[in-house]
């Protein structure tokens, strides 16, 4: 069986559910997506961006002393915390912006809970100059002020959402009513590897850079492909930008790790693989957070980014099919992680980033010391210095 | 025949519009929407349809969110709402009752589940927002085994090849939503309405209904010369919305507002 079908379906998630006015435009970004990610001007002036204004390939970096204080497996981290805008996120945006661009849109939109993908997304709209509007929870404005302003500074009008829950999930819903308004002549920008078809193929191709660099980079390092790839999973892009091109490897082990939140049998979590069943929400249909009347339900991380009741539907495709192995990391692991790589190899991780971390510090003592992880680093911790801050009772 | 079938054909020898009115069930309680359903049946609406609230309802404006969030508050859950239609049955076997809202509640109430309790509660159809008919043929085929109507919609941006899909597996009537947008927003143009209109009307049999930016007597009255009936959802919940919160009279308010668009429609054929 090959995954997604044409209509996105991977096995039984995916798909288009959609309101009848999207469906027109998500044909027209398909149509559009298909015959650019094979387009060679395509794809070179992508390629050009990720080198000169993302900085790519980020580099592969052997963690020595956090590999030998954890006696296990030999550590290396993915380094997309070191691309412009300090995150994976910027991957995706620009790829879909060059998309908008070609497809003559004058106007991009784009939901935001953290504010990573928001600044990503005013970012490359600042420099094809095109207009831009970012909807955010009230909630999330308020924990990353910011990150507000500085996409005010990049030109981007911020929307505050005020609807259901006032976060992430709120804001996509708003993002989407945006959008079944102005559909002529706006593009959204979809964050992660969730949502209709064809955004979680669209973003998995924009993030496989992530995959296809560790790949080459690891057989440059090691001789040989690496035993095991840690990401976190929010909605799931940097780990299905990671764990892509290493699908068919059977020997090397993949493992994404979900926002434990305060454990999860207290229900206070973002895990839908780990502790969901699935549903229907924004476009796809996957594991979702979810009551038993079918409502979706509040979620919590203490990292922002993985703060979403959804994920990716290849995400839910790759649990049922076993390939992929997903776990879950509690906040206070998380950021135990975060003190520890800080301390020790002088990397200050995103809080998001820090849940794949704390996964490795739980397993590197049952692996061997020949054996080589590789973690994605998806983004760095500058953002999260206040929330760290907080839980220590320190006033900056 | 159907409820919904005979009750298009009923006004059609009578060459008369249909009313179609949406209330959010559950709001402001769910105790008074059954009263609110007969209300507005008293009133003038031939057909109702009853929003099922929904967390996350994506395809709506304030006014219908604000009114999920309130029956959400109150934990009417789909269940609730079947017992609501039961409810209005004892009282009306006559109007149609369609339940509109989003796939996630019927997807966990189980697609056979969910079609044999509507029917049994006398639901007559269901419009799930977003499931277009590509993903629609499970749900829809025990719909039919129920003998409930899958109602879809129609916008101006679908295309011809679309409608024919559309028309091929709808049935009880289509709906054209006359705005790109989301409920209770900007004001239809009769003009763009009519000439789309006239090309769903060469695919397919179906009455066609018109709703999203008709608010008010006036804005019916203009859509109500190219379609078999007029919707009309958030001016209406926003309506009852008023008068609870001012503890008005619901069903006297109900019967101020509809009435007129009643009489317009009527002078309208």
């Amino acid at each position: 069986m090959t995954v997604p079908d044409s209509q996105g379906h991977f096995g039984m998630y995916g798909g288009r559910f959609v309101a009848e006015t999207l469906i027109e435009p998500l044909e027209e970004l398909t149509r559009a997506y298909e015959k650019y990610i094979q387009d060679e001007d395509f794809l070179a002036e992508f390629d050009r961006d990720l080198k000169t204004f993302v900085g790519r390939p980020s580099p592969l970096y052997h963690a020595h002393r956090w590999s030998g204080k954890l006696a296990g497996a030999q550590i290396y981290l993915k380094r997309e915390d070191l691309n412009h805008t300090g995150a994976h996120k910027v991957n995706n945006t620009v790829g879909q912006a060059l998309l908008a661009k070609r497809m003559g849109k004058s106007r991009i939109i784009a939901e935001t809970g953290a504010g990573q993908h928001g600044v990503a997304t005013a970012t490359v709209a600042a420099r094809l100059g095109l207009e831009c509007v970012v909807y955010m929870g009230a909630e999330d404005i308020r924990r990353q002020a910011v990150n507000v302003f500085r996409m005010k500074l990049l030109g981007a009008v911020v929307e505050e959402v005020t609807s259901g829950s006032q976060t992430l999930k709120d804001a996509m819903n708003e993002a989407m009513r945006d959008w079944v308004s102005n559909v002529d002549d706006t593009f959204y920008i979809i964050g992660t590897v969730a949502g209709p078809h064809p955004y979680p193929v669209l973003v998995r191709d924009l993030q496989s850079i992530i995959g296809r660099e560790t790949r080459q980079q690891c057989l440059e390092a090691t001789g040989r492909l690496p035993d095991a790839l840690v990401a976190c999973v929010g909605g799931g892009s940097n780990a299905i930008g990671l764990f892509h091109p290493f699908l068919e490897d059977a020997s090397v082990r993949l493992i994404g790790v979900e926002a434990g939140g305060l454990g999860l049998p207290t229900g206070r979590h973002a895990a839908p693989l780990s502790a969901g069943k699935p549903g229907v929400l924004h476009g796809n249909r996957t594991y979702l957070m979810e009551d038993e009347h079918g409502q979706i339900q509040p979620t919590h991380s203490i990292s922002a980014g993985l703060d979403y009741p959804g994920v990716g539907p290849e995400h839910a495709w790759l649990k049922d099919s076993g390939r992929v192995e997903y776990v879950a990391v509690n906040d206070a692991e998380a950021v135990a992680a975060f003190h520890d790589l800080t301390r020790t190899e002088g990397i200050m991780p995103a809080l998001e980033s820090s849940h794949a971390l704390a996964h490795v510090m739980k397993i590197a003592g049952q692996l061997d010391s020949e054996e080589t992880v590789v973690i994605n680093l998806s983004g760095r911790g500058d953002k999260d210095i206040e929330t760290i801050a907080d839980m220590e009772g320190i006033t900056l | 025949m159907s409820r919904i079938s005979s009750t298009y054909q009923a006004l059609r020898q009578q060459n008369r519009k249909a009313l179609v009115t949406f209330v959010t069930a559950g709001d402001p309680n769910p105790q008074v929407t059954p009263d609110i359903m007969q209300a507005l049946v008293r009133h003038g609406a031939d057909l109702i349809e009853l929003g099922v609230p929904f967390s996350d309802p994506m395809a709506d404006g304030p006014v219908i969110q604000r009114a999920n969030e309130r029956a959400l508050e109150q934990g009417v859950a789909l269940a609730n709402v079947l017992e609501m239609v039961e409810q209005f049955r004892r009282f009306d076997s006559q109007t149609p009752v369609i339940l509109m809202g989003y796939l996630n509640p019927v997807e966990i109430f189980g697609y056979e589940e969910f079609a044999g309790t509507a029917a049994a509660a006398g639901v007559d159809g269901v419009i799930i927002v977003d499931m277009p008919p590509e993903e629609a043929a499970l749900l829809n085929r025990h719909l039919r085994a129920r003998g409930l109507d899958q109602i879809f919609l129609v916008t101006p941006n679908t295309t011809e090849r679309r409608i024919e899909t559309i028309a091929g597996i709808a049935s009880g009537f289509l709906y054209y939503v006359s705005v790109k947008g989301t409920t209770g927003g900007k004001q239809a143009d009769a003009l763009d309405v009519s000439e789309k209109l006239r090309l769903v009307r060469s695919k397919t049999d179906l009455p066609l209904a018109v709703g999203f930016g008709i608010k008010d007597a006036g804005t019916a009255a203009q859509v109500a010369g190219y379609c078999d009936a007029v919707v009309i959802g958030s001016a209406l919940v926003e309506t009852i919305h008023i008068a609870a919160t001012a503890g008005a009279d619901i069903a006297a308010e109900i019967g101020s507002f509809i009435s007129p668009v009643r009489f317009s429609l009527d002078k309208a054929a």
